[in-house]
């Protein structure tokens, strides 16, 4: 079980900013394929993953990154700090 | 070392005033303030979202890096979250060194990484409607200067 959070518009094109994912993903990649076969609007958020970054545990990270051990999964555009 | 995020204003005057007050042996203070801009006038207002608990400690590992690098008496960030107005202060970094090319450089090492690295997005609300503000090719090249 991992908890998946979203930012900006993956949030919005998603709907929710949070939701516990029941996974045995073995890489963000493989956990990104079982969303996008859940739903369109998962479909939609993750169409294009070279547009988004990943956070494993509040640290940035990689789409080939194993899963083992995390228990936090972020999802957002970009960053746009400043 | 000193990382605020919060949705409040800051008062920029006293923040100043108050950084490396009776360190006497910092010669010199760099100060960089964050504006809401409204280029053409149509801004009616930015809503800046963040992720509480990574945005604290990405910034923190920042300003640990740009410690790290110069020789650094203190440093200071204030980022704001929430919806803020034009000529609104969005934030502020402040970095002291007992002479100024260090404090210099560690101010804008801390915004080219702030920029791309601390995780807050802005969207910006217009009469026309709402878009998410993309990130720019410039401020991940802004990086690769840092490298090495």
């Amino acid at each position: 079980m991992v908890e998946v959070l979203y930012f900006a518009w993956v949030r919005e094109r998603i709907g929710l900013p949070k939701e516990k994912v029941e996974t045995t993903a073995a890489t963000v990649i493989d956990l990104v394929t079982e969303l996008k076969a859940r739903e369109e609007r998962y479909e939609a958020a993750f169409a294009d993953i070279s547009a988004l970054r990943v956070a494993l545990d509040q640290e940035l990270s990689d789409f080939d990154a194993p899963l083992a051990g995390v228990r936090e999964v972020a999802f957002f555009p970009p960053m746009t700090g400043g | 070392m000193r990382v605020v995020v919060q949705p409040d204003p800051f008062d920029l005057g006293a923040e100043t005033a108050a950084f490396a007050a009776g360190r006497t042996d910092m010669g010199a203070a760099v100060t960089f303030t964050g504006i809401v801009r409204d280029s053409d006038g149509r801004l009616d207002r930015m809503e800046i979202e963040h992720y509480p608990g990574m945005t604290e400690r990405a910034i923190a590992k920042i300003a640990e890096e740009a410690q790290a690098r110069w020789s650094l008496g203190d440093v200071l960030v204030i980022h704001r979250h929430g919806t803020l107005r034009p000529g609104e202060l969005i934030m502020m970094v402040a970095t002291c060194s007992p002479h100024r090319g260090d404090a210099f450089a560690a101010a804008e090492f801390l915004m080219d990484y702030l920029k791309s690295r601390a995780p807050f997005w802005k969207k910006e609300l217009t009469a026309d409607g709402a878009a998410w503000v993309a990130a720019k090719d410039e401020d991940e090249d802004a990086l690769s200067r840092w490298s090495r």
